[in-house]
């Protein structure tokens, strides 16, 4: 992903910060500026999401996206986060522990970089309650 | 001084390796590695974790654990010996994720292990001359040791972050005293992927001579006896070397006891003894006396004296201690290590 | 809006085609549609073409303009547009070229989309693929295509029940399917044991639940119904087309476990042509994954949702089942050049409908419905074919 596409998405990546919908309430994450129940008639407002959730479903990657070979097998789910949006991510956590349901928490990790030479990302995995 | 440490939070890796298993690949013998460091087992970073992700969540255990408002932060600084960009500063990260951003000043610090306390001085400083509210100073490594050197057995990964201030502190500052001289007792060269030290070199001229410097320094200028602390910390290379300097500064193996980490954690260089004080202040009570001895290859060393208040007992449970950081480890071969630590070169 | 029908088909063979470049697969099979149709090239009035990536697979964009110089129609200068909705251009493809000809805009139209993948290694075409996705916020996590269909399949094995073996028995049927097409892939049979012993790509889904990376292309000939008879004594009339769009991402989507796109689109295309499911005699659908083929079937109504592993395994969709699925081989084992795909689903409609479909013949083929998806479920488009108006 190029710099300034980051860069952009950096405070919403490293902040579980999406939207709120002020007209109907609707909690969004990942962000937009235009909700999708309300349209033009929506107000959204960043917001901050507290960083817990559970997963929804998941799956075991053996064969990883471009930044992630080094990384396989990882967990790659789906959370439900508590106030109700669901986003894609992976779940930090031993492959026999993860099931559906489990309840998990935000947790701070490199997610990739350009090349040896290029940007390192940051991002939001997530973690065990219990961790 | 009426400045002090508002807050604290760690962050240790779950991985763990053991002496053993570092001592079967290179045919080394572990019980006299295990007798002559006194550590059994060293910390691992997961494959997706570097110094700046255990800032980040040191950090904010820390802001967590004192309710802190993140806007109020007037400065973050970040120790490392393994900051992941040689050039761009790993504080912009840590401060954007814990919401510090952007009314604040921030840069990265580096004196091997001991950039964390220097960070600590910096903060007292820019508080104390009420140019800002809180600051916070962090020590975060994910140590490199060379396969086969003696470092390797000890090189460990973690973070532990200190908020200063003058309000609601749970630890006074009652003073500071550093010793400095330039020794070349270990270094890294730019590009270099591992340290290079000079074996015995580091003891005494090293370590021996700034820790015990240091350390009588801070207790002539406030005319304090090893008798007075109830606790004391040094910086733990290893086990060994924090209880000796101990003994020859008249600091009793109880008074350390608490703080000394590396035996089951290794060595996690900028947050060394920064987390021997972190498991100090999880177990220490109102008035309780606390001094504290860094010090960082090149070289020199950072001596503190604290009192603990009644604060500390409030917010104590609201951020995991390191015991609880300790616990529960992942034990990890040799191999599995060595892909952790970026080792094998692809 | 006036009836349309397809009146000649065209087709290249689909695999790892070394020799043949992008534009050569788009030609061959452009030509054998129009030598079908008995059209004269100077008769075409535009050129619609499908295809995701040809930025990534092969540099080049400006794929109108390419297909039509290269097919020799420049010096003509025809309109030629290229339509992208990731796997669904193709369909996407055919729906203009539909459109066109319905709305009396022009009369004589090429639908084709072709696809050239091979070129460049497997890392750059996954990455090209995963283009589907929503980039910002699944890519970007490590999310995968089988990664994303494999959390599609751990919800629905959970929530109904569908086991490995049910998954696997798509791939099986589709093989089997394969092996009587001979422009397919993959013409070998499986058993159930070499799927689910076969390397694990993201649990659940194994290689031989995927569909491969391939080249190749397809193309129709379409014409107003009035005076299809001119061209072939046997057009097949386009009885409905619909499309829908969903969510970009899967963690959006309402039910994981439904493309709600292939409900509105199929729900529309019943609608248009007044037919329910029930009326349908075959259908070619969207088998990316294994997974793909069986929420394909509940989503388009041809079993209750929850039942589409059950009913595969029974055999419901197999040729001589009460309602086959995929027999070109579906994209598991045809294959599943991107852009080629939805168009080739439409060739197979016509082979079959017209009772040339050789060893995979359907025996009374009437009304048959094609489903083409784009990335995980954020496009779906439905056509629906018959034999009569």
């Amino acid at each position: 992903m190029s710099v300034p596409r980051f860069w952009r998405r950096l405070k919403n990546i490293y902040n579980l910060i999406g939207t709120r919908c002020e007209k109907c309430g609707s909690f969004l994450y990942p962000p937009r500026n235009m909700c999708p129940k309300c349209r033009r008639n929506g107000m959204t407002i960043p917001f901050k999401f507290k960083g817990f959730g559970e997963v929804v479903t998941y799956t075991i990657v053996h064969t990883g996206a471009k930044d992630y070979t080094k990384l396989t097998p990882y967990i790659l789910a789906i959370i439900k986060l508590d106030e109700g949006p669901r986003l894609t991510s992976q779940v930090i956590c031993d492959h026999s522990q993860i099931r559906i349901g489990m309840k998990v928490k935000a947790a701070f990790r490199k997610l990739g970089e350009e090349s040896e030479k290029g940007m390192i990302y940051y991002g939001t995995k997530f973690v065990p309650m219990e961790d | 001084m009426s400045v002090g440490i508002v807050s604290y939070g760690a962050y240790i890796p779950r991985y763990r390796i053991r002496v053993e298993e570092i001592a079967k690949v290179w045919g080394a013998n572990p019980n006299s590695i295990i007798e002559g460091l006194m550590v059994y087992e060293k910390s691992v970073p997961d494959l997706d974790e570097d110094t700046i992700t255990i800032a980040v969540e040191a950090a904010r255990h820390a802001i967590n654990r004192a309710g802190i408002d993140p806007q109020e932060i007037g400065a973050l600084y970040t120790g490392s010996e393994s900051h992941p960009y040689a050039v761009k500063p790993s504080s912009t990260v840590v401060a954007e994720a814990i919401g510090a951003t952007p009314n604040l000043t921030v840069a990265d610090f580096e004196f091997a292990c001991k950039a964390g306390t220097a960070a600590i001085q910096t903060c007292m400083g820019l508080v104390d001359a009420g140019m800002i509210k809180l600051g916070v100073a962090i020590g975060s490594d994910v140590a490199q040791g060379a396969p086969g050197d003696a470092l390797e057995y000890t090189a460990a990964a973690g973070g532990v972050a200190y908020v200063i201030g003058k309000n609601s502190l749970v630890a006074n500052i009652e003073s500071t005293y550093s010793f400095t001289t330039d020794t070349p007792d270990f270094w890294r060269r730019e590009g270099m992927p591992y340290p290079e030290h000079g074996g015995r070199f580091t003891g005494e001229p090293g370590y021996f001579k700034h820790v015990t410097s240091a350390a009588q320094g801070l207790l002539k200028k406030m005319g304090t006896k090893p008798s007075d602390y109830d606790y004391a910390i040094f910086h733990q290379p290893n086990g060994k070397f924090p209880t000796r300097v101990a003994k020859m500064l008249g600091f009793s193996s109880e008074q350390i006891k608490p703080g000394l980490v590396v035996t089951r954690l290794g060595n996690t260089y900028s947050g060394s003894c920064m987390m021997g004080l972190a498991a100090t202040l999880d177990i220490a009570k109102a008035q309780d006396r606390i001094f504290m001895t860094s010090f960082g290859s090149g070289a020199g060393s950072d001596s503190f004296s604290f009192t603990v208040t009644d604060r500390i007992e409030e917010i104590r449970n609201g951020a995991p201690s390191v015991e609880k950081l300790m616990a529960n480890p992942i034990y990890i071969d040799y191999a599995t290590y060595a892909r952790h630590k970026n080792k094998i070169k692809l | 809006m006036r009836d349309v029908a397809i009146i000649g088909v065209g087709c290249t063979e689909f695999g790892e085609l070394w020799d043949k470049s992008f534009r050569e697969l788009f030609v061959e099979a452009g030509v054998s549609a129009i030598e079908d149709a008995n059209v004269q090239g100077g008769k075409i009035d535009a050129l619609y073409v499908g295809n995701m990536s040809g930025g990534r697979f092969i540099e080049q964009e400006h794929l109108g303009a390419l297909i039509a110089d290269y097919s020799g129609l420049a010096s003509l200068h025809i309109p030629s547009t290229r339509v992208e909705a990731a796997c669904a251009s193709g369909g996407l493809a055919l729906r203009q070229g539909i459109i066109a000809v319905a709305s009396g805009y022009h009369d004589i139209v090429i639908a084709g989309g072709a696809e050239k993948m091979t070129d460049v290694g497997v890392e750059t075409t996954t990455d090209a693929l995963a283009a589907a996705s929503d980039r910002e916020w699944e890519g970007i996590m490590g999310a995968t295509f089988p990664g994303l269909y494999a959390m599609m399949a751990r919800l629905h094995m959970h929530k109904y029940g569908t086991t490995q073996e049910q998954l696997a028995s798509v791939a099986v049927k589709n093989h089997h399917n394969g092996t009587m097409n001979p422009k397919a892939q993959f013409q070998n049979e499986i058993t159930i044991d070499t799927v689910i012993n076969s390397v694990m790509v993201a649990d659940p889904l194994r290689v031989f639940d995927c569909s491969p990376i391939s080249d190749g292309a397809s193309a129709v000939v379409i014409a107003p119904a009035e005076i299809a008879k001119k061209y072939t004594d046997t057009p097949i009339y386009v009885k409905a087309s619909a499309q829908a769009s969903g969510t970009i991402s899967l963690h959006d989507r309402p039910d994981i476990t439904t493309i709600d796109a292939t409900v509105a689109a199929a729900n529309w295309a019943y609608k248009m042509a007044k037919l329910g499911p029930k009326d349908i005699n075959f259908a070619e659908v969207h088998d990316c994954f294994t997974i793909a083929e069986i929420c394909a079937i509940e989503d388009l109504g041809f079993v209750k949702k929850g039942e589409g592993g059950k009913a595969t395994e029974s055999g419901l969709t197999a040729i001589g089942g009460k309602i086959p699925v995929n027999p070109s081989g579906g994209l598991k084992a045809c294959g599943h050049p991107v852009g080629a795909t939805g168009v080739k689903q439409a060739v197979e409609m016509v082979l079959q409908l017209r009772g040339e479909a050789g060893k995979r013949q359907i025996d009374g083929a009437n009304i048959g419905l094609t489903h083409n998806v784009g990335g995980s479920g954020g496009t779906a488009v439905v056509h629906i074919f018959g034999r009569d108006k």
